[in-house]
């Protein structure tokens, strides 16, 4: 009860800030990166960036149900926080579990302050929903290590002053175990950053050729070939973020959302009200859903496996809801410079491929929920080199 | 807003569930509604009397109990008048009756409950200091197991809900065959009926709001149950050498349905809670729980017989037992679109 009202009032201070703090505009753009980096700031120094990361490393030190309340009370903003959502959902987290101390120290709080953006580079051209068959290598050399490769669909890479990169270590190892993760400067030479347009037209990620890039290993995470671990705290972290939302940016109106949409269509037609009581039932049983999630997770129930379905669930639902708003619309939903519906249908696919797609996800709830038997594997044993990886004619 | 069950919930629930699984197994369901095992269920856990008000020897407890409850009871198939005694029951927590609701908790009366579309409603007039009441029910649920049927009818006065006594005088009641062969129906026709008129019927729809979170909570547990079912068939059932829950043409389609089970099990919460504590969320939410969870419990049971193949679409196995008593369940209220219809007008589209 007490714990009610300690969170109730937090909300409410939180609220408040983000009503005197948060800017009119979005920052997505590259001559936003200052605004946001300022925004960032003030966000560090008011205590909600890392609000439950280690109060050591910068954090706050906080719960899970404070993190909610905070991305509940911010879904009312557009806060310009995009470019750091990569270094804040995934790759800081993975250096608060897996990082060196001095790593930590190094690393972590310019992050949660915005002074540094992180980007993280695991997918490959020929590795994507299997990233463990990725041929990026990294080869000892003294205390260096040369890392040689092209990585892709790399959100933020272009801001970004540094990566989470994984690479093969060992080819003579089956394919789980001869990888190994680092943290490379993203403005050293022979780093090449070269923006990728998707699908909506826009540049959001890119893709990065490294060639002959140097790396200490005092910036190595984990053993020597036990990238694949740390690669698995990375990927849990990126499904929680995307499912909760955090520091994510979200729009204020979404214009596919019930609310925008019964502005723009006739809701006297029968048709149509029943298609947007269905809007409203998906969307009522998904916010639900995570509701509940949140409420376990303050109860000391993890989540765990279990954010996968959530997952699963907003990504269907981002793309039911943009493909029925353009169905409602009608001809106008795809004509138009910057028309919302246009970019939204052209956004949707984006969600069910990003962060893993919607069958990896229903691999992961049908192995790790339902404990369901594992599809036979041929690729567990054989040692990298000998395997088929990539598009095979 | 609370979603998650509290330790007394879940001990709640622990209980019932080991009790129903050793009284009541799948075999036994078959055998349709035996009295002794619906008497232990009210005497050794109480609970028919679970919501009613402690003044009246009841539990006093709310709808998370009741429908931490009612999960288990969908989950076991439980046969018998005990969804139908719950509706009578949530009827009389709205217009309370003493000897009742008293009876209710004893475990003594088994009743039902009548939402006749008002156009077919009963007649009712008076007659030796009670009422007599007259017209034709053609389907009533637990309607031969029940003793007592609570009613709306017309009088004089307006609309006022009724307790008809079954076993009495101008009473016929003909069993119906049921798709559900666990539950029965019946119609039951009212020539001078003795009642007792109990009150003003409620005209705001919160007894109707509170038979859909208790409907969708028993819905959760059919889905549940169906779920747990082939996911265990999944990984002991071999086929082209492999276990039928290794392919991801089977593996896909069951992550789908635990992911309605998800959502279909905070709704039943959320439902709960607004029946207990937020009566301005209630309609909206009733009409949620039941135009999602009804749903996802018959699409659930329909692709949980599916999975299992040929086995699935035989007499002897269970699979048809869930799938027929979700389609029941999706329609006992009224055809399904009128939930629809109704979040339609709450949210004011």
């Amino acid at each position: 009860m007490n714990l009610d009202v300690n969170l109730a009032e937090y909300r409410r201070t939180a609220r408040m800030w983000l009503e005197a703090n948060t800017p009119a505009d979005d920052a997505r753009e590259a001559d936003g990166i200052a605004r946001a980096k300022e925004f960032m700031a003030r966000l560090y120094d008011a205590g909600y960036s890392g609000i439950t990361w280690p109060a050591r490393w910068g954090g706050q030190g906080l719960t899970q149900a404070e993190e909610r309340a905070f991305a509940a009370e911010s879904r009312d903003f557009t806060l310009p926080t995009y470019v750091f959502s990569i270094g804040l959902g995934m790759t800081g987290p993975t250096l608060v579990d897996r990082g060196t101390d001095a790593q930590r120290e190094r690393f972590v709080r310019p992050l949660l302050r915005g002074e540094e953006i992180w980007c993280q580079l695991f997918s490959e051209p020929g590795a994507g929903s299997d990233v463990a068959s990725l041929q990026t290598r990294a080869v000892r050399d003294g205390d260096d290590w040369v890392v040689n490769g092209q990585k892709v669909w790399t959100s933020v890479a272009h801001h970004a002053d540094w990566g989470l990169l994984l690479t093969r270590t060992d080819v003579d190892l089956p394919k789980h175990k001869g990888l190994t993760m680092f943290v490379v400067n993203m403005r050293h030479p022979g780093v090449t950053v070269r923006p990728l347009k998707d699908m909506s037209g826009r540049a959001n990620f890119n893709e990065i050729f490294f060639d002959d890039v140097t790396i200490p290993d005092e910036h190595r995470i984990g053993e020597v070939n036990d990238g694949w671990s740390v690669a698995v705290t990375t990927l849990l972290h990126e499904r929680l973020s995307i499912s909760s939302g955090v520091g994510m940016g979200t729009r204020r109106d979404d214009p596919t959302a019930l609310d925008g949409l019964r502005r723009l269509v006739d809701t006297t037609d029968p048709l149509v009200r029943d298609e947007l009581v269905e809007l409203h039932i998906r969307s009522r049983a998904l916010a639900l859903f995570n509701q509940r999630l949140a409420q376990e997770t303050k109860a000391g129930v993890f989540p765990g496996a279990r954010g996968s379905a959530a997952k699963l669930l907003l990504a269907e639902l981002t793309m039911y809801q943009a493909d029925l708003a353009t169905r409602l619309a009608g001809p106008s939903s795809v004509v138009g410079e910057d028309n919302p519906l246009s970019q939204a249908i052209s956004l949707a696919p984006g969600m069910a491929l990003g962060g893993g797609t919607n069958e990896i996800m229903r691999n992961i709830v049908g192995d790790r929920v339902l404990n369901l038997p594992p599809e036979p594997r041929v690729d567990k044993t054989v040692p990298f080199k000998d395997l088929k990886v990539g598009t095979q004619a | 807003m609370n979603l998650v069950l509290s330790p007394e919930q879940q001990e709640l629930r622990d209980t019932v569930r080991s009790f129903l699984g050793a009284v009541s197994p799948l075999p036994k369901v078959r055998e349709g509604y035996d009295p002794d095992v619906y008497t232990r269920l009210n005497g050794e856990l109480g609970l028919s009397g679970l919501i009613v008000p402690e003044e009246y020897g009841g539990s006093g407890a709310g709808f998370a109990e009741l429908a931490v409850v009612l999960t288990e009871t969908g989950a076991a198939l439980l046969p018998g008048p005990f969804l139908a005694t719950t509706f009578a029951a949530i009827a009389l927590t709205r217009v309370p009756d003493k000897e009742l609701l008293t009876g209710i908790a004893e475990g003594r009366v088994v009743a039902t409950l009548a939402q006749p579309a008002e156009e077919d409603g009963l007649a009712a007039e008076s007659a030796d200091g009670g009422v007599a009441v007259r017209g034709t029910l053609a389907q009533v649920l637990g309607g031969m197991e029940a003793g007592v049927l609570l009613v709306p009818a017309r009088t004089g006065d307006g609309v006022v809900l009724v307790a008809v006594d079954l076993t009495g005088e101008g009473v016929t009641r003909t069993p119906l065959e049921t798709l559900d062969i666990t539950r029965g129906q019946a119609r039951i026709e009212l020539d001078g009926a003795r009642g007792r008129v109990l009150g003003a019927q409620p005209q705001d729809g919160g007894i109707g709001d509170r038979l859909a979170v208790a409907l969708a909570a028993e819905q959760l547990g059919v889905l549940r149950a169906s779920l747990d079912s082939i996911v265990a068939y999944a990984k002991i059932r071999v086929a082209f050498g492999r276990y039928i829950g290794s392919y991801q043409g089977v593996k896909h389609k069951l992550a789908d349905m635990h992911c309605k089970l998800e959502q279909a099990e905070s709704i039943v919460r959320f439902a709960a809670w607004a029946a207990d504590e937020s009566p301005e969320e209630l309609p909206a939410a009733a009409a949620l729980a039941q135009a999602y969870v009804g749903r996802a419990c018959f699409e659930v049971a329909r692709d949980h017989l599916l999975l299992h193949g040929g086995i699935g679409f035989t007499w002897e196995h269970d699979a048809h037992l869930f799938y027929k008593r979700a389609k029941t369940d999706e329609v006992l209220l009224g055809p399904p679109r009128i939930h629809r219809a109704r979040l339609a007008q709450l949210l004011e589209l």
